[in-house]
């Protein structure tokens, strides 16, 4: 298929388009590595940084909206270019959401006083944030390249987001039982952990969505999803995980 | 397009099928192996760019193009199952079945009356005077007209707005009681409120016809059909869902048309 449309504007008013996608995506990845640094070092002044630059996310949806919103009302796109607006708003929805996660992780990250008890946890969870960043970058390129084989890989990928949140999971709640003190914070490492578990869902919709638009089709298999959380219980007697 | 066969919704029985139409003007090849079935009671829309024999494939639904003596038709075209082209048939009546509508609205230099009682009067369809004007209200109610010309039936219908006078004529086609109506590109020269009126009326028409439109307009062949067929060159190169064509089309001719792109 021709990139060309006859009326150029057309064409540029697509790319513009195009690249709030990709802009956008750049920003929330930058805020997600450096709430994830933040966490990492204990860096407070960098967790602040991510806090305020959740405002330019959001800034960034609402312009791409109105892009989106004109080139439906002035355009009246079809076939791939309204499969791409269609797709682009939704993945702006997804952006921004990550977006809010990454600030949610900077906000605990100022609230968890010292997380040297949970050196371990903490690897763990910036392994999983680094996962799911290389996922985002990876799902931001299939978006760019209209590439729906590598769309298919980045959604794949987010099974083993769920798995690190698992052995996180496991592990967090030993520590809470082991000492009650480790509460609060291993409640907060959780609750980031779960962020980025989310975050690795958006990046699996948006995925999904960059197949639709190259393809035309929805892909029909399921999604392997193996986020066990919600059915994990630790007996104290013998502390062992159970699924 | 066998996928798309496949993949397209269950559809009504086809009225009018039409098989490895091949169509010449003089040497020149206007039509290439068309073979597209129109289905009963829906809207099937007719895309492509000027000149790849849309208009030309349409004339052959009611054998207009026999007023052309260079014109020379082959294939097979069957409606309700009868070969169109056999020479048994009755031309005139076979266009009191299948009427058309023209780009240009063009009302005989009549009043509104005569013009819609012209058709049923030369089919004698009326056994009286009574009859037939029964036959011109109901056509001018269902052709969306009457309301606004009830008053003033013997007032010529060259008198009409443009988009009234294209009403009118829909109104004569549908007096003869035909069921299919062929339209050619009917609302190119029409406002955007009188096209919109006239597709509210295609809308509430094909309950009772089969329409078959030829458009310019891709945002009309969106708007009204439930079937499109894109053609260039002479070649019908995709024909579907009118939805799947306009959201996922197979073939990449038809993906750089519709959505204005350099083929």
């Amino acid at each position: 298929m021709s990139d060309q449309h006859i009326v150029s504007s057309f064409t540029e008013d697509m790319n513009e388009l195009d690249s709030l996608v990709l802009q956008m995506g750049g920003l929330v990845e930058q805020q997600l590595k450096d709430a994830t640094i933040a966490l990492k070092k204990e860096d407070r002044e960098l967790a602040k940084k991510v806090l305020k630059g959740d405002a330019a996310v959001n800034e960034l949806e609402a312009t791409l909206n109105d892009a989106a919103i004109r080139i439906l009302a002035l355009r009246q796109p079809v076939a791939m270019d309204l499969r791409n607006v269609v797709v682009s708003l939704k993945i702006a929805r997804h952006l921004e959401r990550m977006g809010d996660y990454s600030k949610n992780i900077g906000r605990r990250t100022n609230t968890i006083a010292k997380a040297e008890a949970f050196t371990g946890s903490v690897g763990t969870l910036v392994r999983m944030s680094e996962k799911v960043q290389s996922m985002l970058k990876s799902g931001l390129d299939a978006y760019s390249q209209r590439d729906a084989e590598k769309a298919e890989s980045v959604r794949a990928e987010d099974q083993q987001v769920d798995q690190m949140l698992n052995t996180l999971f496991r592990e967090l709640l030993t520590y809470m039982m082991e000492d009650a003190r480790n509460i609060s914070g291993a409640m907060h490492l959780l609750f980031m952990a779960k962020n980025i578990e989310r975050i690795g869902d958006h990046i699996a919709d948006i995925a999904k969505e960059t197949i639709y638009m190259v393809t035309g089709e929805w892909p029909q298999e399921r999604r392997n999803k193996e986020d066990k959380t919600s059915k994990m219980i630790v007996d104290i007697a013998d502390n062992e995980a159970i699924d | 397009m066998e996928k798309q066969i496949e993949t397209a919704k269950p559809v009504k029985p086809a009225i009018m099928t039409a098989k490895n139409v091949d169509v010449f003007y003089g040497k020149n090849q206007a039509i290439d192996n068309v073979t597209l079935d129109i289905p009963e009671n829906q809207i099937t829309a007719l895309i492509g760019p000027s000149g790849c024999g849309k208009s030309t494939f349409l004339r052959c639904f009611n054998r207009m193009n026999d007023t052309i003596d260079i014109c020379k038709v082959s294939g097979d075209i069957r409606f309700a199952g009868q070969d169109i082209y056999d020479p048994k048939v009755d031309v005139v009546a076979l266009r009191a079945r299948i009427g058309m509508v023209f780009q240009k609205a063009n009302p005989f230099p009549k009043s509104i009356y005569d013009n819609v009682a012209y058709g049923p009067r030369i089919h004698d369809l009326a056994e009286s005077k009574d009859e037939l004007t029964e036959i011109v209200i109901k056509s001018l109610k269902r052709a969306g007209l009457y309301d606004e010309v009830a008053d003033r039936l013997d007032d010529s219908g060259t008198s009409l707005s443009g988009g009234q006078q294209q009403r009118l004529c829909i109104a004569r086609a549908i007096a003869v009681d035909p069921q299919i109506i062929l339209m050619d590109e009917p609302c190119s020269a029409l406002d955007p409120i009188a096209t919109a009126i006239i597709e509210e009326l295609m809308e509430s028409m094909k309950e009772r016809y089969t329409i078959v439109i030829v458009t310019h307009s891709m945002a009309q062949a969106a708007r009204v059909s439930q079937k499109t067929g894109f053609f260039h060159l002479g070649k019908l190169i995709e024909h579907g869902d009118t939805d799947k064509i306009f959201t996922n089309p197979d073939n990449e001719l038809t993906q750089n048309y519709i959505s204005g792109r350099i083929g």
